[in-house]
């Protein structure tokens, strides 16, 4: 198929492949960001043809497993009542709070629907004025700009059974905070695709300042992430240190202005916990003041709410790229996509889910040699 | 069709039931691990017999000296009519089919419909219409049927129900857990039509799509295939959960592996296309005119000869191989050369956030 076809060629990824092994001549530990991205890697089993010393850890950038679980609980808990339709993206429907799901909701009675985009939700309000509309808004700079346009719509409409249970979160702060902790390992970052589609990558170019770590923008097709790789390889091998663009044919140093001009319209920064991580300074959008007639969390008295994480998940390691999924005890055998312990067995994005759906055959193999 | 049998109990060990289920989720119909979970732990412990526990698409048993096919299945699609079909066409060719991967000739049906109170009779007569039509075409006879009436709101619209009977010819034993190391699998055409089609005209997604259900009677290139061979070992119509469940079933029940090669799947674009954008694996996504078949090594070449000279098996390809390796796990040869398993889902396929 044009255009995806020609990003996942066998000969032009061997072809990155053996360069990486020409220009490789010590360790390296590189973190991609991103779920998808993440999601890719392990499906095409790209890490499994890298140089033996390059090490890819798995970051915090699947929205669906950083959601916090009181998040999670405010959604179930909001869905549940009988004048409310939650509308949500589709794979934050079996992610557990700390009690259920919304997949579970759902089968109790409650309306709990599926989109794709957020102008959907905003239809089924105007077409149902009668329901109380609640947008379950999660996801990174990607997702929050359409989200923004959703409120400011039904701000200028003036419709008054739409709200926003937003729960945004930001790349860079977390980047940050990875950067921050004394026991990085992570020395350089495969960046955000979709997210500096939006936002532009000058905010990579202050950490990459701060901190000494290259940051390559990266794609999401296999022969992106091989490029963006073999780009990361090549600074650090080089002794540089810098922000590069892998991915550009979608990516541009200012990112789409007005894009970011309807999220800081409609948004503002806040900190913001993140499930397996915990709080994390400045890392969350909430909608303003001048919005808070769409808040649902202060339409439904939510704001309250809070719930802790199951202990014996070592999702905070498996996140800061500190550990690898199949360090876990609970891997496979107590934790699954089924019953997750914790968030990166939730999603198909998540690092743990990943191994589990495409790797346990590689896995059993090694352990049974 | 009942649903695969899983391969792993981990869900029921686990420690912490944060996801623990006590109620019926939708997730339970999908034909991956949840549907498998069903049936094994509430269905099979009360109701096994021999013939049950084959868990094929169809019971064959032996009446009067003859091997009968028998089969059930329900139809509860939305939307009911959509481009390619409607529910009456899939409730006729969904049990033709079922009775075919038997190797079966397909001779009656039974009709049940369960209607939900303010259906307009127009709509009614359509489906009816349909079920005329595709039993004419398939060359099977409805021959008895039921009717219910349930309240507003008890229904969505119109629920069908059909079961089929039809003759084993002697000598064909079909049956998943027939597969062995070496053998070919085929596929008789291109995957994800049906399921694209119908979630291209859900509420809330409207994207414009070419693509139309596949559905169809297979039971006319299921003779062909047999004609041309008597070394088939297992036929399978991957219906809801897609190419992968059928597959896992088949690994499952033969305690072998399965090796695919992405790159001989066969996918139309607009399918493709409508997955990446989605973030859905096509190899889950349902079919309603597509077969696949488990056939010894010697005979691949003549069974996938004869597929192509029927209109319905056209675009057949060899898509994989059974092995030794890896019993009971289907794994895909990747386009870069790597490998990775192709796993039985829990429930539905949910579409991604990014």
């Amino acid at each position: 198929m044009k255009y995806l076809d020609e990003y996942r060629d066998e000969k032009i990824a061997h072809g990155i492949v053996a360069e990486l092994f020409r220009r490789a001549t010590r360790p390296w530990v590189l973190m991609e960001i991103c779920g998808g991205q993440t999601h890719t890697l392990v499906r095409y089993g790209i890490d499994e043809m890298l140089p033996a010393g390059i090490e890819l850890v798995h970051g915090p950038g699947c929205p669906v497993c950083v959601t916090s679980l009181e998040t999670i609980d405010k959604a179930t808990d909001i869905a549940s009542r009988p004048d409310v339709t939650l509308i949500s993206y589709g794979d934050m429907l079996r992610v557990p709070g700390s009690r259920t799901d919304l997949l579970h909701v759902k089968a109790e009675g409650g309306d709990v629907r599926v989109v794709y985009s957020p102008t959907e939700a905003l239809k089924f309000a105007r077409a149902n004025p009668h329901r109380k509309v609640v947008f379950f808004a999660v996801g990174f700079e990607t997702t929050a700009p359409a989200n923004a346009m959703a409120v400011w719509q039904a701000k200028r409409e003036g419709l008054t059974n739409f709200s926003m249970l937003a729960s945004h979160v930001l790349v860079p702060p977390a980047i940050r905070a990875l950067l921050g902790s004394p026991r990085n390992r992570v020395q350089g970052f495969v960046g955000p695709g979709h997210v500096c589609t939006v936002m532009g990558y000058r905010e990579y170019e202050e950490l990459v300042r701060e901190f000494r770590v290259p940051i390559v923008v990266g794609g999401f097709e296999p022969l992106d992430l091989l490029e963006a790789i073999l780009m990361l390889v090549t600074q650090l091998e080089e002794g540089r240190v810098a922000v590069e663009n892998q991915y550009v044919r979608s990516v541009t140093c200012d990112g789409n202005r007005l894009a970011q001009k309807i999220l800081a319209d409609v948004f503002e920064v806040c900190d913001r916990k993140w499930r397996g991580i915990g709080g994390i300074p400045e890392s969350g959008l909430r909608l303003r003041e001048e919005y808070a007639e769409f808040d649902a969390d202060r339409i439904f008295g939510t704001e309250g709410v809070t719930a802790d994480e199951p202990a014996e998940c070592i999702s905070a390691e498996v996140l800061q790229g500190l550990k690898k999924p199949t360090d876990c005890s609970a891997f496979g055998t107590r934790c699954t996509p089924e019953n997750p312990l914790g968030a990166p067995m939730v999603s198909s994005e998540g690092a743990c889910a990943a191994y589990y759906l495409y790797r346990r055959h590689v896995i059993a193999a090694r352990q049974g040699s | 069709m009942m649903a695969p049998e899983t391969k792993l109990d981990v869900a029921l060990n686990c420690p912490v039931p944060l996801a623990a289920q006590d109620s019926i989720l939708l997730g339970h119909g999908s034909g991956g691990r949840m549907s498998g979970d069903l049936l094994r732990n509430i269905i099979l412990p009360a109701l096994a017999n021999p013939v049950l526990e084959r868990l094929d698409d169809q019971a064959i048993v032996n009446v009067g000296g003859c091997r009968i096919a028998f089969t059930t299945d329900s139809f509860v699609v939305k939307p009911l009519f959509f481009p390619g079909g409607d529910i009456g066409t899939l409730a006729v060719n969904g049990t033709v089919n079922d009775l075919a991967m038997g190797g079966a000739e397909p001779l009656f049906l039974s009709l049940a419909l369960i209607l939900e109170e303010g259906l307009p009779l127009g709509t009614l007569r359509r489906v009816i219409e349909s079920i005329r039509l595709a039993a004419a075409l398939a060359n099977v006879a409805v021959v008895t049927g039921d009717t219910k009436v349930v309240e507003k709101g008890s229904g969505d619209g119109l629920f069908v129900n059909t079961s089929g009977i039809g003759l084993v010819p002697s000598g064909v034993r079909l049956s998943a857990d027939r597969a062995s190391p070496g053998d070919r699998v085929l596929l008789s055409g291109t995957i994800g039509d049906h399921g694209i089609t119908i979630l291209s005209q859900r509420e809330g997604l409207e994207f414009e799509s070419a693509v139309a259900s596949d559905t169809a009677a297979l039971h006319t290139l299921v003779a062909d295939m047999l004609r041309a061979s008597s070394g088939i070992r297992c036929l399978r119509d991957p219906t809801r959960g897609g190419l992968s469940s059928s597959l896992n079933e088949i690994a499952a029940r033969s305690r072998v592996g399965i090796e695919l090669d992405e790159k001989a799947i066969p996918i139309r674009e607009e399918v493709q296309g409508a997955c990446e954008m989605l973030g859905l694996d096509p190899l889950y996504v349902a079919n309603e005119g597509k077969l696949l078949a488990i056939v010894e090594p010697t005979a691949a070449e003549n069974v996938l000869e004869a597929m192509r000279r029927h209109l319905l098996g056209r675009n057949a390809r060899m898509i994989g191989t059974v092995t030794a390796s890896h019993p009971t796990m289907v794994t895909l040869r990747t386009r870069l050369g790597t490998s990775r398993i192709v796993d039985l889902l829990s429930g539905d396929q949910l579409p991604r956030i990014c």
